[in-house]
């Protein structure tokens, strides 16, 4: 799969730390959890997922480094590459669908919930993060915003949140959908494990070939880019190296 | 009844198909997968003395029968490797080779010996990645280097030794006999062809090193004529491969005059390409009347 020229349309703050690229480009069959790696010739090329895929691909890059930066500095009519879709998106399976979200991970969530109401299906969110200025924007659906210190929304995490709607049994939630900080989705993934609720989350790793021949970006054996990124939160917490280890460019094994 | 047993070098293996270094190869849990998988061995990814990140990306591409990489040589070095591989010894049920390389005969040696302690079957020696040309020579482009390299880990380590040669050289019958010389065990043959691959759109190189190796099912005819040019020259076992995705790809690798056959760029090609590679290898064998692999030859 070669990379496809396009120009990015729009560049927008979603908030402090991230940008929403608009691009002139149409990934045809693009899925929600799915991927795609950006190359700024010169610079790198980084996997992000996919926020939304109509009517042209966006993604929300935040500036968490080098490459991200120059990647989230781009204006309308700059020149990128994308080479995707790519990995395995998520499994939209049941009917009434809860999203977890923090920080950029609510992009590709959202695109999940849009993709949703339009087949039909019963969708809200959970969008938190530490305080207002570094939440995301609300998706289609009925968005609840959490933030740690209170400045918005409801006091406190996403997690404490998610746990109370498991709680009450008139929920009925079929599927939990979460992407953010692993610490964060191992703890969403062990909820609702506990309440009997299936979850899928997005998982990172270091990654650099984004096809599935490096090797580098695995999780045990799981690899992110072929396997994943989706995973349901049960196969998540089996592997032991979920929400504890991951590895640096060269390889070395790090805590999280 | 068909038997898929072969050894290398005394090397014992259920199936003649040996994972390629490189090739979701980095940890100990993809070396298990791999073998799991169907895999008669398994190699590691090269590893070297000191942790190296590799080049930037873009590293990889895939488009067609061809696969391009300049991941750069990217490992946590010797002492994680030597970890990593205690625990795929342990658990892969498999013969686990180990690749490794250096900037020198030394570091070769050094490295050797830190890995040795993980005791994998056997050391593949890297003298034929053409990523990292920027840092030096490729050892193997040169008989005197291969065999200098070949007799310092021989030196070091008690493991039988392949060397892996490069098909980017003029005359790889030479460092063939040049590795036999210096006491190569068993011949590791090919590595990725030297290439480029040029953006028409972004008018620049795709890979971030600018060139890298290929592989993949294009460079098939490439590897056969190298296995079979360094068959005619040395009577040492040979893990062929380069571009085999398929039973009779094997078959053809096995009458080139390879002993195994290596599975790299094969996983991106195919769903589960160790199981079903063995596969229609025994199919293939069962048709044409072998009854196992050291049979299969050219007429
Ligand atoms: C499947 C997937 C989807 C992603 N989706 C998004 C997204 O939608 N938005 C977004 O902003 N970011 C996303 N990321 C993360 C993003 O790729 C990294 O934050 C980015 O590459 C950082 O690079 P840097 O050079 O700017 O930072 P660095 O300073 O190099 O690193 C900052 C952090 O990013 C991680 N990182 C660096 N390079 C990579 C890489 N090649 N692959 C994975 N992690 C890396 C590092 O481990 C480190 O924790 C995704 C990653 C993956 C694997
Ligand atoms: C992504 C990638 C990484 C590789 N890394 C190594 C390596 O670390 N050491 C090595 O000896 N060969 C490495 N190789 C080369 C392979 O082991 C193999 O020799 C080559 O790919 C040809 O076989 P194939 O066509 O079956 O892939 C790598 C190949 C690829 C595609």
């Amino acid at each position: 799969m070669l990379p496809i020229k396009t120009k990015v349309l729009k560049a927008e703050k979603e908030n402090e730390k991230v940008i929403r690229l608009t691009l002139g480009l149409q990934l045809s069959g693009a899925q929600p959890g799915q991927f795609v790696m950006v190359w700024v010739p010169g610079v790198d090329e980084k996997p992000i997922s996919i926020s939304e895929s109509k009517p042209t691909l966006e993604i929300c890059v935040a500036n968490a480094g080098p490459a991200s930066e120059k990647i989230a500095s781009l204006k309308a009519g700059d020149e990128i590459f994308i080479r995707g879709p790519l990995g395995h998106g998520f499994e939209q399976k049941g009917r009434k669908w809860l999203m977890v979200g923090g920080g950029y991970g609510f992009g590709p969530l959202r695109f999940l919930a849009r993709v949703g109401k339009d087949n039909g299906k019963s969708v809200e969110a959970i969008l938190g993060a530490r305080t207002k200025s570094l939440l995301m924007k609300k998706a289609v659906c009925e968005t609840c915003f959490v933030t740690n210190d209170g400045s918005e929304g409801k006091t406190g995490t996403s997690v404490d949140e998610l746990e109370r709607r498991l709680a009450d049994k008139n929920a009925k939630t079929d599927m939990v959908f979460s992407c953010g900080p692993e610490r964060m989705m191992a703890a969403v993934a062990q909820a609702c494990k506990k309440h009997g609720v299936p979850s899928q989350l997005l998982v990172e790793r270091y990654m650099k070939c984004g096809f599935g021949i490096c090797g580098h970006c695995a999780m045990g054996k799981w690899l992110a880019c072929v396997d994943g990124p989706a995973i349901y939160g049960e196969e998540a917490l089996s592997n032991p190296e979920f929400g504890k280890e991951h590895q640096d460019r060269c390889g070395c094994k790090k805590p999280l | 009844m068909i038997k898929l047993e072969v050894s290398v070098a005394g090397v014992k293996m259920c199936n003649p198909l040996v994972l390629a270094a490189g090739v979701r190869s980095n940890y100990a849990d993809l070396l298990i997968r791999a073998a799991k998988e169907g895999a008669g061995a398994v190699t590691s990814k090269s590893c070297s003395l000191e942790p190296r990140p590799g080049h930037p990306n873009p590293t990889a591409m895939i488009h067609g029968q061809v696969v391009m990489n300049a991941i750069g040589l990217s490992n946590p070095g010797a002492k994680e490797e030597a970890e990593q591989l205690k625990k795929a010894v342990k658990e892969a049920g498999v013969p686990v080779i180990a690749s490794v390389f250096g900037k020198n005969a030394d570091e070769f040696a050094e490295a050797s010996k830190i890995i040795e302690k993980a005791k994998p079957a056997m050391i593949e020696l890297n003298i034929s990645c053409p990523n990292v040309h920027r840092e030096g020579r490729m050892f193997s482009a040169d008989p005197a280097a291969t065999e200098e390299i070949v007799r310092a880990v021989k030196k070091a380590v008690k493991l039988p030794v392949s060397a892996k040669l490069s098909p980017n050289v003029t005359d790889i019958a030479e460092i063939a006999v040049a590795a036999k010389r210096g006491g190569a065990d068993a011949i590791t043959a090919i590595n990725t062809l030297s290439g480029m691959w040029i953006d028409a759109y972004a008018k620049k190189p795709y890979l971030a090193n600018r060139q890298g190796g290929v592989s993949g099912p294009g460079i098939k005819p490439v590897a056969l004529r190298c296995v079979w040019q360094i068959r005619q020259a040395v009577d040492l076992p040979i893990i062929g491969g380069g571009g085999i995705t398929s039973g009779t790809d094997a078959a053809e690798m096995l009458m080139a005059g390879a002993t195994a056959v290596s599975i790299g760029s094969a996983v991106c090609y195919r769903k589960n390409a160790f199981a079903e590679i063995s596969k229609e290898l025994a199919e293939f064998m069962e048709s044409e009347g072998y009854a196992k692999v050291s049979d299969i030859k050219m007429d």
